[in-house]
């Protein structure tokens, strides 16, 4: 039994605002995956809920005319993982989300929930950060747009008033095209488990392959919120391909992260994984984008 | 089939389509919902309730708090009950407590027509309190003497034994040459058992009787605590057991039923359920012990051990439970796995402190002592350059030993004829060689480790089954048991026992599955892997009588000679010749019929067991550990047993692989962590490290049977042995693969990085500012 006030099934994006901006208790509910947890938990408990489940217009993925990746908030991880543009284009963000929980979760629980979450914890961030991805945000005065590395303010706090949905998340051509990119989930458990560690890259190479063209690195849990590394990234920007990359990557991340210790991790540890796992996701996505397979 | 073969479990399919009924699935529309309220303090005392608010919630029946119960203290533990008061289990608790001794103890409890307004009412309780600083180091706890948390254990002792054999002194060893003496501590966590079915009772009156229906290993038992709670003579408590979704000791515990049955005799005997989320069964159930051991050795360069002193501390929680017994069971295998040369000394504390209570879970105290001790062991063979199977070998229990403490005798033991499987299965001797001086990132091990175990509870505490057997009008035959069936297999092998020593097909007998202490025969539970030995007896005892019966009655029947009759596979024979009279069916008719000898033919009897065994078995594991980020991936890991000869195969390799993945959780990730607070941290199903499916490997299982005279078909324990040794093999084999002996679980990745940071084989980074980082 769960304790929740009322649901109103909203019947599209305006009609959801609308609900609201009517009732400042409302929550929305999309997959529920947290949401009814942290009713059961009490924490939302007796709030009433906003659906907004069934609004097609927050579900697909498409591309628009200037070959922008357009995801909608709504998608479930398993569409994305099976959809065949984010294959071809983006394929990190569906490997990464594919490492979320189990099967019956990623069936429901969408990447609009996971971002809106703001947990720092959340596997799609890195991957959406390393693309430079950007949110469309819709609220009663109209559409906004910003860049998702500006959304996270915090742990669980995002740029979302209430009454805003997030409406779309768009990945330009320029942020994929001739990208390779690797993400590495970090946990104990090879399924049903949160990431201690989430390390995303992507990388350009130069031409013949010798050079990094760009390079770029974001985490989940090296920091409150979901993290880019640019000092990392600009150390290694222009450098020859080759095994000391992955030494300097490393260092220069651990310069900017800031991990914490918690009973879920030391930050010694933490720490550890960071240099780590930059050095093993660079080595991945260079593998890729020589085309010699992941690592 | 019979003895021996691979029969289908007798209840899948009625579990694989759904149609087993469970406790909730049997709970009447319209019961009552009974919500614990938990203290939300660790240590201190309940002053006042404010109930006001809760009472206003649409729905509240009636809020009960610690204010209100009877004042009978009583004893959770599922043991038998000892006649003699100085053996009696701890009663050191009430239905519910005024005194709070951990984090979420059960202070009040909310009755209500529905879950949600039980919920919503239990959390609006308001409650006062006086606080205690609360305690979860046993250490301390010891120190402490201020609160302690029972009048009766001023410095919280519950006890204090010691198990000691020969004299030795190791000053005057250290001096002798050609002997190394090696000191060491060891630590285990607390984990938890992670049943499926959560605790579930529902309880209600009938003609002034309470019944209670329960998810229980040990109704009888429930039966008893239930009247002693209750102050009601035990008559007067009727306890049913239905299909169990798990229990690996948890539910050989008295946890709510009492509560449950209070309430009904409160509400005018109206039903109440009353089910534990996830959540609370984490936290308010019980745990394994975590222990902390010391362990001591003096050894002599051709790997004889000559001595060993030591002492493990067992970190109790909150409430007595199964009490010292579970350390007492540790410090018995320290001293029966291995025969000193000159002696043994082995102190065995067990400690109150304000965690979540330890009680029985799979396994009773060994896991705990087998890590410390076979990690010791391979710290051993490696301070002696010997291998570990040798020094095994050389010192292990050995057929014909008599435990001095127990008196119990090694009638068979197939220990080193598994160590020699293993040894070749594994391919041991050239990995031990290859895996030597490795560098690397990656770097692969073998380890090993052994245990043995008793069967049952023989001497210490009383072993006793019964068994009833009555004829079916077809021929066919009831077998009704107080043994329960918890998911193990036990209804499977005890309807193979019955048809093997009757004489007939399996199909033949019809085993009664749910347990009705009104009908079902005294027996004590499914714990201590004591059923296919205690309960085995029992049947077959029981099962040779009413053969008698029935082939005294064909005798009569069919005018033959008595000695000369058999029953083979459902039918009447004559041996000699061989030849076939009838079936039984035949027979059963004319004995329920008969108009000259009309008679229901039945046997019923209880085994008082005065017997014990020891049964054996080696983990072998094979790893590959990526050092930078800590992470053990398991290779290969074999299990071989000596649990005597097994009655269903299929079932007992099915019951090695639960065993093994339960001591892979064990040894690799899980932990129950607690604030400093006392307050559980990771209590629920994502942030406790059970294992999934996905991080279980292939799991291999071989046996060597060995034949034990004293096992009434000639088996040895099995349920809860394969749990025990994977956790050690798999630290000795991170021993072999990097040279870093870890002495604490879990073996989980932040552990093992630590011990790779300070051991050198990862770099301690330094980042700007120049900050160490270690």
């Amino acid at each position: 039994m769960y304790d929740f006030g009322t649901i109103y099934e909203a019947k599209g994006i305006p009609d959801a605002i609308t609900a609201l901006m009517a009732d400042e208790n409302a929550v929305v509910l999309c997959g529920g995956s947290d949401v009814l947890l942290r009713v059961r938990e009490g924490r939302l408990a007796g709030r009433n809920l906003v659906s907004i489940r069934s609004i097609d217009d927050l579900s697909g993925i498409l591309q628009e005319n200037n070959e922008t990746i357009q995801i909608r908030p709504a998608t479930t991880f398993a569409q994305i993982t099976q959809n065949e543009l984010v294959q071809r284009c983006i394929p990190t963000l569906g490997e990464a989300v594919d490492q979320i929980g189990g099967p019956q979760l990623r069936n429901v629980a969408t990447v609009g929930g996971n971002l809106c979450n703001g947990a720092c914890s959340a596997d799609s961030p890195p991957v959406l950060l390393t693309l430079n991805a950007e949110l469309e945000i819709t609220g009663p005065n109209g559409a906004r747009r910003l860049l998702l590395e500006d959304f996270f303010e915090g742990p669980g706090k995002v740029n979302l008033e209430h009454g805003e949905l997030l409406t779309a998340i768009r990945v330009a051509k320029k942020d994929y095209e001739g990208y390779f990119g690797h993400y590495i989930k970090f946990s104990q458990r090879e399924a049903m488990d949160i990431a201690t560690l989430g390390c995303a890259v992507q990388v350009k190479l130069g031409a013949e392959g010798k050079t990094i063209e760009d390079a770029r690195l974001a985490f989940a849990v090296a920091a409150p919120v979901p993290m880019r590394c640019h000092a990392a990234e600009e150390s290694i920007r222009g450098q020859a391909v080759g095994e000391t990359l992955y030494d300097w990557f490393g260092r220069t991340a651990l310069t900017e992260v800031r991990p914490r210790t918690s009973w879920r991790a030391s930050e010694t540890f933490r720490r550890q994984l960071i240099y780590e796992l930059s050095g093993r996701a660079l080595k991945a996505a260079i593998q890729k984008a020589k085309g010699e397979g992941s690592a | 089939m019979g003895i021996g073969q691979s029969l289908k479990r007798v209840d899948a399919y009625e579990k694989v389509t759904g149609r087993a009924k469970y406790t909730d699935d049997l709970a009447p529309a319209g019961a009552l919902v009974a919500k614990v309220v938990r203290s939300t303090i660790a240590n201190g005392r309940v002053l006042a309730f404010d109930l006001h608010k809760a009472s206003l919630i649409p729905g509240v029946v009636r809020i009960f708090t610690c204010f209100d119960v009877p004042d009978i203290p009583f004893p959770t533990a599922g043991h038998p009950w000892s006649t003699d008061p100085a053996h009696q289990d701890v009663a050191d608790r009430k239905l519910l407590n005024e005194r709070v001794r951990i984090y979420g103890d059960d202070i009040a409890v909310v009755v209500a027509d529905n879950a949600l307004a039980a919920e919503q009412a239990a959390g609006l309780i308001g409650v006062e309190y006086e606080t205690y600083p609360p305690c979860t180091d046993a250490e301390k706890a010891m120190q402490e003497g201020e609160h302690p948390l029972h009048e009766a254990c001023p410095d919280n002792l519950l006890k204090h034994t010691v198990s000691q054999a020969g004299s030795f002194s190791f000053d005057a060893l250290s001096k002798e040459k050609d002997l190394c003496v090696l000191q060491a501590n060891y630590t285990t966590q607390v984990v938890q058992h992670c049943h499926i079915e959560p605790p579930v009772s529902y309880a209600y009156m009938d003609s002034g009787r309470v019944v209670v229906v329960t998810s229980t290993q040990i109704p009888h038992i429930v039966r008893r605590v239930v009247g002693q709670a209750l102050g009601l003579p035990f008559g007067m408590v009727r306890v049913i057991k239905p299909y169990i979704g798990g229990g690996f000791g948890n539910k050989q515990e008295v946890l709510y039923e009492p509560l449950n049955a209070w309430l009904t005799t409160k509400l005018g005997g109206r039903a109440v359920k009353l089910e534990l989320s996830r959540e609370e069964t984490f936290f308010g159930t019980r745990v394994r012990h975590a222990m902390a051991f010391s362990i001591k050795s003096a050894i002599r360069s051709d790997g004889r051990l000559v001595a060993r002193e030591g002492w493990a501390r067992s970190n109790q929680g909150g409430y007595a439970s199964h009490g010292h017994s579970i350390v007492a069971n540790a410090a018995n295998a320290f001293r029966m796995l291995y025969q000193d040369e000159a002696g043994h000394h082995f102190d065995a504390y067990t400690v109150y402190t304000n965690l979540s209570s330890g009680g029985a879970m799979r396994g009773y105290g060994i896991p705990q002592i087998i890590f410390a001790l076979e990690s010791h062991m391979d710290d051993l063979a490696l301070a002696v350059g010997a291998d570990p199977i040798d020094l095994r070998m050389q010192n292990c229990m050995k057929e014909g030993y008599v435990d001095p403490g127990t008196g119990i005798t090694c009638h068979s033991s197939g220990l080193l004829e598994c160590l020699e499987k293993g040894r070749k299965a594994t391919d041991w001797d050239s990995k031990r060689r290859a895996y030597q001086n490795q560098d690397g990132p990656l770097r692969k091990g073998i380890g090993m480790a052994i245990f043995c175990y008793k069967t049952g509870v023989y001497p210490i505490s009383l072993e006793t089954a019964s068994a009833r057997l009555l004829l079916n009008q077809d021929g066919s035959v009831d077998l009704q048991l107080g043994a329960t069936e918890i998911g193990q297999g036990g209804d499977t092998v005890f309807t193979q026992m019955a048809a093997e020593t009757i004489g007939i097909p399996e199909s033949m007998v019809h085993i009664q599955s749910t347990q009705d202490t009104d009908t079902a025969p005294f027996d004590t539970g499914a714990y201590a892997s004591r059923q296919t030995y205690v309960t085995g007896m029992a049947i077959k005892q029981t099962a040779e009588q009413f053969r008698q019966k029935l082939l005294r009655y064909a005798a009569g029947y069919y005018k033959k000679e008595l000695e000369n009759l058999d029953i083979q596979e459902g039918f009447l024979v004559e041996k000699d010749p061989q030849k076939r009279i009838g079936p039984l069916s035949e027979m059963a008719m004319e004995a329920f019929y008969s108009l000259e000898n009309a008679q229901h033919i039945t046997a019923e009897t209880t085994h008082h067991c005065k017997e014990n065994t020891f049964s054996f078995g080696v983990c072998f594991a094979e790893i590959e550990v990526d050092i930078p980020v800590g992470k053990i991936r398991i290779v290969n890991l074999l299990n071989l047993h000596d649990s005597g000869i097994l009655i269903n195969p299929q079932l007992a390799e099915a019951q090695v692989h639960g065993g093994m993945s339960m001591g892979l959780g064990y040894g690799l990730t899980e932990q129950l962590l607690f604030g400093e607070d006392a307050r559980p941290l990771n209590g629920n199903l994502l942030d406790y490290k059970l294992p999934t499916s996905m991080d279980t490997p292939e799991l291999q299982a071989r046996f060597v049977e060995t034949d034990d005279p004293t096992g009434p078909y000639g088996n040895k324990s099995l349920g809860e042995p394969p749990c025990i040794p994977v956790a050690p093999a798999v630290r000795n084999a991170l021993l072999h693969a990097t040279g870093v002996g870890i002495n604490r679980l879990p073996l989980n990745p932040q552990n093992l990085v630590e011990h790779f940071l300070h051991a050198g084989l990862i770099e301690a980074k330094t980042v700007e500012g120049g900050r160490q980082d270690v």
